[in-house]
């Protein structure tokens, strides 16, 4: 691919397919050929070649019977977090390296049921605990605009195999940007939409007050047509909100006058790069350009959102891997010699660095004589966070900043470092804490490296996001931009005329 | 917070985690580090702020108390690593 032949819209695929000029058997080879032809960036954990070949004939089947569903017979991948029937669900560790479940998450059935072709299960941080997909059991990810850089996590599979044009789209999960932040890193769109809005059943516990299915896409016209499939209410999702989704592909031709965008100040502060700050302004102007408002908004508590988040989740992540016991699924060591030594071998055998300092301090945390100093607390500073974002959005409708401080750090960077690590998360946890939706949008270049523009929405205001992001998209091109060897490092960042 | 090597011993017991001597003096200093940025919540003035422990208000949902999935059993059991005659097989506790 070169930048004179832009990337394929899911809406252009789904009208190829129709006519019949493409079928959706050809389009599952050629998107396994890619994986295949691009096996260095590690992206995938699993290529499952018969079910793709079999749901891709089944769509052509029903494809020429005509009335399809809106994504029949478009390829897609999922983060290997989400339980797919009869497909080994990794999660990136050695703990459930063997583990086939016996049945599809929510959104993979939502996904199956809508016409979609997966293609097979992408690579992330073992348990989608990390920023960098440094942390799998199976090996780091490389980032496809320079593969000596991380792609960005927890969903760095997802987010290579879209930037790489492996797939149009992809699943992934955010718990505190792990889709946002790689799609910033990858060039691509990623949309957190709001908790509850998207089943959790099916998919890997890590977080549970926090965790939350998405998309990542080529843009935010993609992301509409995929949230479309996959949102609205799950009678086995206790947290799914009962509320229909909405008409998202429709929201994207509303216009932005008036729209109020408050730019942050916090999200603008110290330890974000000043390419990255200018680019992102330099996008926001364009929105302006288009109808919006821009209006300075502040977060007073923005700064203790990092400390919150790395207190509650870890609390909650010691609490949901409680589960791995070595008994019912999963690794188990050899020759337990009594069931304490089950438990505790199997778990330290089956559990990577990262998850294991994770539930540490997770159990530290809720542990007797230290709950109220720790977890409490940061529960309570939850709330203030929280209550920010409610007060803010008193003055303006979407809030804006970089989606992370800097593009796509290089390999082996950070990885000796977990603190230096839990800062990238510094524009991106606080969304999950609040609940909110958020979408990042490609926003420029710095150095022929990608980066991207955070916008944030009150709860269930997925539509005005994607309102929003189209319009960013009518008027740069940074989204259609792909990386490639020629081009590599050469690229430099422009509005079209 | 400093973390001593007791501590990291029972935390990594409550977690049932088997933790090498070696690992756990680094682990101890991981933790502290940790601990450390969780200690700046404490410049927070929580004054009359309740805990969140979720972001929606919404009451749990209910459901009607009846059996809405199949019994799948087998399915279930086959993904053990020791499971014999529908039970999972541990290793011995009484004796």
């Amino acid at each position: 691919m070169s930048a004179a032949t832009p990337p394929v819209s899911i809406a252009r695929l789904a009208a190829d397919l129709a006519a019949r000029r493409v079928s959706a058997a050809e389009l599952a080879q050629d998107a396994l050929a890619a994986a295949r032809a691009q096996t260095s960036l590690n992206a995938f954990v699993t290529l499952d070649d018969a079910g793709a070949t079999a749901a891709a004939q089944a769509a052509d089947v029903s494809l020429a019977r005509g009335a399809a569903p809106a994504l029949t017979g478009i390829p897609c991948a999922h983060k290997d977090i989400f339980c797919t029937d009869g497909v080994r669900t990794t999660c990136a560790s050695r703990m459930l390296e063997q583990f086939v479940p016996p049945y599809d998450a929510s959104v993979v059935e939502r996904l199956k049921a809508g016409g979609a072709v997966a293609i097979g299960k992408t690579n992330l941080d073992e348990f989608a605990m990390g920023s960098s997909n440094e942390n799998s059991a199976f090996g780091a990810v490389c980032n496809p605009w320079d593969p000596t850089r991380v792609p960005g996590g927890s969903s760095g599979g997802s987010a290579a195999a879209v930037a790489a044009g492996i797939v149009p789209f992809a699943t992934g999960t955010d718990t505190g940007g792990s889709i946002r932040q790689p799609a910033a890193f990858c060039g691509i769109t990623g949309l957190k939409p709001t908790y509850g809005r998207v089943s959790r059943w099916g998919m890997i516990a890590f977080a549970s007050s926090l965790d939350c299915g998405g998309v990542l896409a080529r843009s935010a016209e993609d992301c509409a047509h995929v949230l479309g499939a996959i949102a609205g209410h799950d009678a086995r999702d206790a947290t799914s909100v009962d509320r229909a989704a909405e008409d998202y592909v429709g929201a994207l031709q509303q216009p932005l006058a008036g729209l109020r965008i408050g730019i942050a100040r916090e999200y603008f502060g110290a330890g974000i790069d000043d390419a990255v700050a200018h680019g992102v302004r330099a996008a926001l102007a364009e929105l302006e350009k288009r109808g919006a408002k821009l209006v300075e908004v502040s977060l007073p508590n923005a700064h203790l959102a990092i400390p919150a988040y790395y207190v509650i989740a870890p609390a909650e992540a010691s609490s949901n891997l409680a589960r791995y016991d070595g008994v019912r699924y999963g690794h188990r060591c050899a020759n337990p010699t009594s069931l304490e030594d089950l438990y505790t071998r199997s778990r330290a055998e089956g559990f990577g660095a990262e998850v294991k300092r994770r539930i540490l301090v997770g159990t530290y945390a809720l542990s007797a004589g230290y709950y109220d100093a720790y977890y409490l607390r940061a529960q309570r500073v939850r709330r203030l966070i929280a209550n920010d974002f409610t007060a803010a959005f008193d003055t303006c409708d979407l809030i804006a900043g970089p989606t992370t401080p800097s593009v796509a750090f290089a390999l082996g960077e950070k990885s000796g470092d977990p603190l230096a690590m839990y800062a990238a998360d510094v524009n991106t946890v606080a969304v999950n804490l609040a609940g909110l939706p958020a979408i990042s949008l490609p926003a420029g270049f710095d150095r022929g490296l990608p980066f991207g523009l955070q916008l944030i929405a009150p709860a269930f205001a997925e539509a005005r996001l994607l309102t929003a992001g189209h319009a960013l998209q009518q008027a740069t091109d940074f989204h259609t931009r792909r990386p490639d060897a020629d081009s590599h490092g050469s690229r430099r960042p422009g509005v079209p005329a | 917070m400093s973390i001593d090597h007791t501590t990291v011993r029972h935390i990594a017991r409550l977690a049932r985690l088997a933790v090498a001597d070696d690992a756990v003096a680094p682990l101890a200093r991981e933790l502290e580090r940790v601990l450390a940025l969780a200690d700046q919540l404490t410049t927070a003035d929580l004054s009359g702020i309740a805990p969140m422990a979720h972001p929606h208000a919404q009451p749990l949902a209910w459901r009607e108390d009846r059996v809405t999935e199949p019994d799948r059993a087998d399915a279930f059991l086959a993904l053990a690593p020791d499971a014999r005659g529908g039970l999972y097989l541990v290793p011995k506790v009484i004796e």
